[in-house]
């Protein structure tokens, strides 16, 4: 048995158990809290940050990524408020030029008042969460879809040694996705693609 | 031989100052990457066969040292024992420097330092102001040892720092002397490195990791690569200190791949040290054994963060991890790994021979000892400068840096590198340290100072360095990636004259969204650049938004080019250079742009001797007319500014 852990979430007292992250413990007691890379099969990734929240420790205010924060005796967390909303607000209309079709991405974005069009569009159905990655390498083990590429030039592609064979066969990760890429990928003909070619980008 | 014990290296100590003899002449010549580039080498050349024409080659030694500090005045040598300075040395000067300074002890006046200020040659280093400011603690020995031989370095007490940790200190004394003297993080973060130690220390696993940052990828800073190049025994005496008291047995060196100089010298320090026994089993028969491993680094600016660091030395890609158990407790493997910036390592030997106390009596109460700073930038001196924490921005821009360029008006400056943030001038007496200048917006970083002037456009600047950060960004989470991304089309944007009201709203959200959510430092520092030029600098953005109009004339989609007709001399110059024949004119006719073809290069502006070629902005010229009569200029007297 671990160690039980107890913490406050927006001024409820919540009982945790040791290891466990914000999020895990915030969902366990009934708090939503909106996640768009997190999936509770994989490891914490915390890449598309919607799920940041305020705590407070040794008096100082603190923003960090929930799925990944490990839940700690007496600390205090607080999951809404007007500057985590802004913060939720700003991240969603950055991840909504790359996919204006998303639909998690539109159910968030009309929760928190988030313009579509507020930066430039770049329309590539992905929003680089990595759900189709991780779950393949940490599930599926296969490794047949990867992230190549850094910084902007960051892309999602087939890894054409392998997805040919494992992909037609699974398909798991097609309903993981949140933009509805790799359906379009595959449609295309993509798994085979090389590598050196530029996937996740072509709308 | 190996030393075995302190009373073996106090011995090779004195064998070896018994072998080179204090009176011997020794030419010290700065081959580091500076001056190399200026052609150090070939002058070591021209010395050696210069030394073999007089028969001397077995009498004067010339010693190939690192970086001395007054880069732009290379081509540096020092001649020992009557420690004489020359500069800007050129292969032809061989012959005069043996023939009056080696032979008859005669300097060579035209290689002296001239005072800019007074017309004044200056035969002392410390009374040239450049370095009459600076307190060299870790820089000093660059201009006395050849990096690749240990004995220079044991010869100037070298390694004693650590037979007294090894002998005479428990690792616990180590490690409260590193605290006591409140040695904080050179890298740019400040957190102090005894608290670190302690961590990595108390962390429960084994083994135990201690780390060299030396992944250096701030544009224009290069404070690491010349401790490391210049004196690489001093970092590796403190990385095998900060060992003891941790308690690690293996330690890493990352260090950039482009850093070709600084990958050979730290190699062979490592092969010295273990074949003197300071690394490997039983080090000084202390009972303690330590092994370093060199990591090339592959040069990404994200690398230098810590736990992307040692990603990388895992072998994976080098992103930050999304952790929030910091890498002193769970770092490479999972193991405790203590990772220090180079120039943090090279203190700690200083600290254990000379004593805490000593350290903290230089600098200021919060940030001790000395902090080595890149100065580079419109500003007269530009090199590297170490000097105590404390120093206020104006004496490190005008006493050590001699001033403005060219007289001009000082804007900026900018410090810690291209994440760091722009100090205006009511600032300027801003004592330098670790909490001030996160106070103004800005931060140390790992010690890069950047100083702009009044032809520096701020909105121009802040652009470079997004692009800069958002092409060194891992692309892993969303504000980093997306967020600098939008910031540059937006900075892009607004530098062509196409910006928009509500911009500047939008630039001081994704500032917000940067610092609080970023997954790492590199994403929550981005903000800075333009946090701090919004808010000292916002008239600029205000000017380009509602105005089309550059202050400094830089943007080229906001300024025009004009020739003015008063001081045209119609020399043809300007029109021969133009790239695109946007300039007509002749003979006694007076030349006119056209607006149209101006691809607003800016060649005419420099190439005029004339200064008739004059910015605009708004880019709105006078109305050029072709055929207007050049009215002649007296000789010498020229067009006037």
């Amino acid at each position: 048995m671990s160690r039980k852990v107890r913490l406050e979430i927006d001024g409820k007292q919540v009982e945790a158990e040791e290891g466990m992250t914000i999020l895990q413990a915030a969902r366990k007691a009934g708090i939503e809290i909106p996640t768009l890379c997190y999936n509770d099969q994989l490891e914490p990734y915390g890449a598309c940050r919607i799920c940041t929240v305020e705590i407070i420790k040794d008096g100082r205010k603190r923003y960090v990524v929930s799925c990944v924060y490990p839940v700690e005796e007496g600390l205090k967390v607080r999951t809404d408020s007007e500057e985590i909303r802004k913060i939720r607000k700003t991240l969603l209309e950055l991840m909504l030029p790359l996919a204006p079709a998303s639909g998690p991405l539109k159910e968030l974005a009309e929760k928190y008042g988030a313009r579509a069009n507020r930066f430039q569009a770049e329309p590539t159905a992905c929003i680089l969460c990595g759900l189709c990655v991780r779950y393949c390498a940490e599930v599926k083990k296969a490794n047949a879809i990867c992230f190549i590429g850094r910084g902007t030039e960051r892309q999602v592609a087939f890894v054409p040694e392998v997805a040919p064979y494992e992909c037609p066969s699974c398909r798991q990760c097609y309903s993981l996705c949140p933009g509805g890429k790799i359906v379009e990928a595959e449609s295309q003909g993509l798994l085979s693609m090389p590598i050196t070619q530029k996937v996740a980008r072509k709308p | 031989m190996k030393v075995r014990s302190p009373e073996d290296l106090e011995k090779l100590r004195r064998e070896i100052l018994a072998r080179k003899k204090p009176d011997r002449p020794v030419i010290a010549v700065c081959v580091s990457t500076g001056c190399s580039a200026l052609g150090a080498r070939r002058v070591v050349e021209a010395l050696r066969e210069e030394l073999k024409k007089h028969g001397l080659e077995d009498k004067v030694e010339i010693k190939e040292t690192g970086c001395m500090g007054f880069c732009e005045l290379g081509p540096r040598l020092i001649i020992y024992p009557q420690e004489i300075p020359y500069f800007k040395v050129k292969p032809e000067d061989a012959s005069e420097i043996v023939e009056k300074t080696i032979l008859k002890g005669e300097p060579v006046e035209k290689l002296f330092y001239t005072d800019p200020a007074t017309g004044e040659k200056i035969r002392k280093l410390e009374e040239i102001p450049f370095y009459k400011y600076q307190v060299r603690l870790l820089l000093e020995n660059n201009a006395k040892i050849d990096p690749k031989n240990i004995e220079d370095y044991i010869a100037l007490g070298g390694y004693k720092a650590l037979a007294k940790a090894l002998t005479q200190m428990t690792p616990e004394q180590v490690l409260e002397e590193v605290k006591k003297a409140n040695l904080r993080g050179r890298g740019g973060g400040g957190f102090p490195a005894g608290v670190k130690w302690e961590t990595t220390k108390n962390a429960p696993g084994e083994p135990k990791y201690v780390i060299v940052n030396c992944d250096e990828g701030d544009p224009g800073a290069f404070m690491d690569r010349t401790l490391m190049e210049g004196n690489p025994h001093s970092v590796l005496e403190g990385l095998i200190i900060g060992a003891y008291a941790i308690g690690a047995k293996e330690g890493f060196i990352y260090v950039r791949e482009e850093y070709p100089t600084a990958v050979e010298n730290i190699a062979t320090a490592i092969r010295q040290a273990e074949e003197y026994g300071f690394l490997g089993e039983n080090i000084m028969g202390s009972g303690f054994s330590f092994r370093v491993k060199i990591h090339r680094g592959a040069g990404a600016f994200v690398s230098g963060e810590s736990s992307a660091l040692m990603s990388a030395i895992e072998g994976k890609v080098g992103e930050p991890r999304p952790k929030y158990i910091h890498t002193a407790v769970r770092g490479i493997w999972n193991k405790p790994s203590c990772l220090n910036n180079v120039e943090t390592w090279a203190n700690v030997p200083l600290i254990i021979l000379k004593g805490a106390d000593w350290f903290k009596s230089i600098g200021t109460a919060g940030s001790s000892g000395t902090k080595i700073f890149s100065l580079v930038g419109k500003v007269n001196n530009t090199g590297l400068v170490e000097v105590p924490m404390g120093i206020t921005l104006r004496d490190l821009i005008y006493k050590i840096g001699g001033g403005i360029r060219g007289g001009k008006r000082f804007k900026a400056v900018q410090t810690g590198g291209p994440s760091g943030g722009f100090i205006p001038e009511k600032y300027l007496d801003l004592p330098v340290d670790f909490d001030e200048l996160t106070k103004v917006g800005s931060m140390m970083g790992s010690g890069g100072m950047i100083v702009m002037d009044e032809d520096t456009c701020i909105v121009d600047v802040t652009r470079y360095y997004i692009d800069f950060l958002s092409s060194e960004s891992c692309g892993k989470c969303v504000p980093c990636r997306e967020g600098l991304k939008q910031a540059l089309n937006i900075l892009n944007r607004i530098c062509n004259g196409q910006g928009k009201a509500e911009d500047l709203e939008t630039l001081e959200d994704l500032c917000e969204v940067l610092r609080a959510a970023s997954l790492c430092a590199l994403g929550t520092t981005a903000a800075n650049p333009i946090a701090t030029s919004l808010k000292y600098f916002r008239d600029e953005y205000e000017a380009h938004i509602f105005e089309q109009r550059c202050p400094a004339k830089v943007c080229k989609a906001l300024t025009a080019y004009y020739i003015n007709p008063e001081k045209c001399q119609a020399c043809m110059i300007c029109l021969r250079n133009c790239p695109v024949k946007a300039i007509s004119g002749e003979k006694d006719i007076v030349h006119v742009i056209d607006q149209e073809k101006c691809i607003r290069c800016g060649v005419c502006f420099q190439v005029c001797p004339f200064n008739s070629v004059e910015k605009y902005s708004p880019p709105t010229p006078p109305p050029a007319r072709y055929g207007i009569k050049v009215k002649r200029v007296k000789k010498g007297e020229k067009g006037g500014a």
